[in-house]
């Protein structure tokens, strides 16, 4: 059977959707939630791509280039500011970063 | 006949291996599970026909942000031995939640009948396979002239992310030798050299001078 | 120019010893005011003459005012017979007073202030003389009402001062509140607010009606009915008289200047001066002169039987003042405001030399604890006995007498001829003039003559008052001699028709004045045989049978009870208007402002704080807690968005 755009586009929900769940199940550590963001990132990235060589548009891999850069930049701050937090707090359990308690 | 088997493969994979990054209990089982991830998504880029994202997809984020994970999960010795337990209760109306929305994107993507036809209008036509132009050069082409800005100010950010990323870590130990480049290369007769009278006629070093009369 | 200064002066006097009496000390202040109204008074003796006996008139403007669609006034003088009346009387008095005052408050520490205040009623009153529109002469109305207040309240740290300053102004406002409704009536008919202006036109408005409070009035009757109410509350006539008693909490200087001679005299003054109004509404009239019998009769009454010198005297204001409204009412306008101006004299007297006998009695104001003072203070009982003879209109018929004996026997005249149902006015005002005699010597009596009921120490201290107390005694009782004689045949005699020369307006029906030459003979020695009953009770009373009044008081105890507690009328307006303002005072402050609006914004801001506490609890620093919040978020915006249409034919 030919592999239509849906196919493409479903996988892609599935990974988006799994970053979604991955963001606040997870008790164990803060890296996680930065990894889930990436499988996110990388659900968007399938369906630019999908959807450029469906349409015939080289826009969508332009695009998903550009959301590769953004995301490996904030990957990267992201755990600066994990490894900062750490020498300062010690833990990077979920549970104990609630330094922003309101 | 065989996409159909190569998109399933990479597909299932991808997924399962999304679902083991968040499931894992060791967060290095997590990062490597991530990385498989990210290999599975370049095949199906690739069977997408776009390769040079598939290749930057595995050089930049498996080979530089997987790997940066795997340097700080490394780095900051966490003791997953003490991971404390299961689900919190979140979870059930997460899993709902998540459930409704993933149900929501599936049921628009196939119920829907996507019109998929070379749109007239396309902004960048993708070049056809007979014009002997590949996905790298055809991206290069518009990469540079009609999107030039874009791509300075990614560059930018990038930048920035590195200084970012620079100024929080960094810390000076106080112990640590260092050298100052700067004072090196600034250094003059002034402060390297000490001109001593030495009176003609003898080789009388005045006797605060000699090495072995300091005290 | 002169009529100016005359009215600008006392204003100068007023702001120099108000803004700057602290700088400049405290004789400076009372020097200047006194030097400008004796000056201003001089000026109105000349203007008096000019104008009364010259026969000009004038009017002159001084400043645009008001020019608001039909509405034109300016600040400008009206000066005719009658308000050369009232410019001597008031500044004569004012500056009698003035000088009285420096001997009488020379132990106040705020006599600038008092200065001020005192010339400050003077412009006031000056300008409600002057002027030649209605708006102005509610300016000056206003302003002698806020003269009042600040006088009265004067020594502001006792709490009964307060008071009486308070019951004055508000009864006042309730007076004012038809003078107002007046005013406005007076523009709504005649487009115009100027006296010479309203006064051509109203003859064209008799027998008109408009619609006034849902019904169809005629519009002279409503307009003169409304104006009068002002000067009900003005002149404190029946059922709007509260006020004047405890008025006297002020200086006794203050009540001489403003309860008795001047301010009290505006609503006479208002009435005269409207007279081409009033004439014109006979019915309006007869309201008037129903008010001023019952009033004269009235306080005479209560006036019998008080205890306090000054408030006999306030009482005998009061009566008096129903005399002159009687007058008005019956169309002897001349002779209302030659009672007025010989009033003012005898009055004022009758104050100030009250004034000093408290002076000398070091601040008792108390008669039963007087007494024996003849000897101590002989020049001020030589002054009030003048006084007394004058209100009580002593005299040998046809040939001489005091002032009071022309003008108030004018009234009394008037009264009959202007047959009144059952003559009821003219029989009030003779009773009224018994009760005058009795109350008016029984003061005398029970100050001066007798052993004296003053304890030792304060009687032994009496000594007469020092010069510039005595010289306006003087100076006045002069007055209250001679205005009479000198001054009878201009105001209501044979002359008066070119003294007043159209200031005031009779109406085509209006004929007292010749019925007033011929009333029977009894009719005009009525009032001497009543002054002569009253004298006679009184000093049996007082002299013969000094215990007849205690066993009169005792025989007769609930009428004695009665006219002491004046008619009950404070108890009654106290049970009927002042407890139920209060208590819808109090509910609309507590209940009102308190409960609902305080409530509304505290409860908001309580209210606000309430959500912010349950709000806070959403921030609790755990990160994914945050992230649910936004998953919540993303998936509330894709439903949204599904089902919105963007995807354009989106299903389910």
């Amino acid at each position: 059977m030919t592999i239509g755009l849906g196919h493409y586009l479903t996988v892609a929900a599935c990974l988006f959707t799994l970053g979604i769940f991955g963001i606040f199940i997870n008790r164990k550590n803060v890296i996680v939630i930065l990894m889930s963001i990436e499988l996110m990132l990388l659900a968007v990235n399938i369906n630019l791509v999908a959807f450029s060589h469906f349409n015939g548009d080289l826009v969508g891999q332009v695009f998903a280039l550009f959301v590769l850069t953004v995301a490996a930049a904030e990957s990267a701050i992201g755990l600066a500011i994990i490894v900062v937090y750490f020498r300062n707090r010690g833990s990077i359990a979920v549970e104990d970063v609630n330094m922003m308690k309101g | 006949m065989a996409e159909a088997g190569f998109f399933y493969l990479f597909a299932v994979l991808a997924v399962a291996s999304g679902a083991m990054v968040i499931l894992a209990k060791n967060p290095v089982h997590a990062v490597l599970f991530l990385i498989l991830a990210f290999f599975n998504a370049a095949g199906l880029f690739v069977l997408l026909g776009a390769e040079f994202i598939a290749m930057l997809l595995v050089i930049v984020y498996v080979g530089a942000v997987s790997v940066l994970f795997l340097f700080v999960v490394m780095m900051l010795d966490v003791d997953f031995a003490a991971l404390k337990a299961g689900f919190i209760n979140n979870a059930k109306i997460g899993a709902l939640v998540g459930g409704v929305v993933l149900a929501e994107l599936i049921a628009l993507f196939t119920y829907r009948g996507l019109s998929v036809a070379p749109a007239m209008n396309a902004a960048a036509p993708i070049p056809t396979a007979s014009s002997g132009i590949t996905n790298t050069q055809a991206l290069g082409d518009i990469l540079y002239t009609k999107y030039v800005y874009f791509f300075q100010s990614a560059g930018l950010i990038l930048l920035v992310a590195m200084i970012g990323a620079i100024v929080l870590t960094l810390k000076h130990r106080k112990n640590v030798k260092r050298q100052s480049i700067a004072e090196q290369v600034a250094r003059g007769p002034k402060t390297a050299l000490e001109v001593v009278k030495v009176p003609s006629g003898g080789s009388k070093i005045p006797a605060a001078k000699r090495p072995e009369a300091a005290e | 120019m002169i009529y100016a200064a005359i009215v600008l002066l006392p204003l100068a006097g007023a702001l120099i010893a108000g803004f700057f009496g602290r700088a400049i000390g405290d004789r400076p202040s009372e020097i200047i005011t006194t030097s400008f109204l004796f000056l201003a008074a001089v000026l109105s003796w000349i203007v008096f003459f000019q104008v009364a006996f010259g026969h000009e008139t004038h009017t002159v403007t001084l400043l645009r005012w008001i020019t608001s669609g039909e509405l034109d006034t300016s600040w400008a003088l009206k000066v005719d017979t009658l308000t050369a009346v009232m410019l001597v009387v008031v500044t004569t008095v004012s500056s009698l007073v003035h000088l009285y005052s420096i001997g009488y408050m020379h132990e106040d520490d705020s006599r600038p202030r008092f200065f001020a205040y005192l010339s400050l009623f003077t412009f006031a009153m000056l300008t409600l003389v002057t002027s030649d529109n209605i708006l102005q002469m509610f300016f000056g109305w206003e302003g002698v009402g806020l003269a009042s207040y600040l006088l009265i309240g004067f020594w502001y740290k006792k709490p009964s001062a307060c008071a009486a300053a308070i019951k004055a102004f508000v009864v006042n406002r309730v007076g004012d509140f038809g003078f107002a409704l007046g005013i406005f009536g007076l523009f709504y008919v005649f487009r115009t607010v100027n006296f010479d202006a309203i006064f051509a036109a109203a003859p064209g408005v008799v027998g008109k009606t408009f619609l006034f409070a849902g019904h169809q009035v005629d519009i002279l009757t409503t307009l003169s009915l409304l104006l009068f109410m002002g000067a009900m509350g003005k002149s404190a006539q029946f059922l709007l008289h509260t006020w004047l008693p405890d008025a006297m909490e002020g200086p006794t200087p203050v009540s001489a200047l403003i309860h008795a001679a001047t301010m009290v005299t505006a609503g006479v003054f208002m009435v005269a001066r409207l007279s081409p109004i009033f004439e014109l509404a006979p019915d309006a009239l007869k309201f008037v002169t129903l008010i001023g019998a019952v009033t004269a009769f009235f306080a005479a009454t209560v006036g019998l039987v008080q205890n306090d010198i000054k408030r006999v005297i306030a009482y005998s204001t009061c009566s008096q003042l129903g005399y002159m409204f009687v007058a008005c009412g019956v169309g002897a306008y001349g002779a209302g405001i030659f009672h007025l101006f010989t009033h003012a004299f005898f009055k004022a007297l009758l104050f100030l030399g009250a004034g000093s006998v408290i002076h000398a009695m070091h601040h008792e104001q108390d008669m039963r604890a007087m007494g024996g003072l003849r000897k101590k203070i002989p020049l001020t009982f030589a002054a009030m006995v003048i006084g007394t003879l004058a209100i009580t209109g002593v005299g040998i018929p046809h040939l001489t007498g005091f002032a009071g004996f022309y003008s108030k026997d004018a009234i009394i005249e008037a009264a009959y001829a202007a047959g009144t149902p059952n003559n009821y006015a003219f029989w009030l005002l003779v009773v009224g003039a018994l009760m005058t005699a009795f109350y008016s010597w029984r003061l005398i009596f029970m100050t001066f003559y007798g052993e004296t009921r003053a304890d030792h120490h304060t009687y032994d201290h009496a000594h007469e008052s020092p010069p510039t107390i005595l010289i306006p005694l003087a100076v006045l009782s002069a007055g209250a001699v001679l205005a009479g004689v000198i001054f009878a045949s201009y105001f209501i005699g044979s002359n008066e028709h070119t003294f007043w020369n159209g200031a005031i307006f009779h109406g085509e029906n209006n004929h007292i004045l010749e019925k007033m030459e011929e009333v029977p003979g009894w009719v005009g020695s009525s009032s001497f045989v009543a002054m002569l009953i009253g004298f006679a009770i009184a000093w049996l009373y007082y002299i013969q049978m000094p215990w007849l009044p205690a066993a009169t008081a005792r025989a007769f105890r609930p009428l004695y009870l009665f006219l002491l507690n004046k008619w009950y009328f404070d108890e009654l307006y106290d049970f009927l208007f002042v407890r139920p303002a209060f208590a819808i005072g109090r509910f609309l402050w507590k209940g009102g402002d308190g409960a609902v609006i305080d409530g509304a914004i505290d409860g908001t801001a309580a209210g606000v704080g309430r959500v912010t506490a349950r709000v806070v609890k959403l921030q609790t620093g755990y990160l994914y807690h945050y992230a649910f919040a936004m998953l919540i978020g993303v998936a509330a915006i894709l439903t949204w968005l599904t089902y919105s249409g963007l995807f354009a034919g989106a299903f389910k």
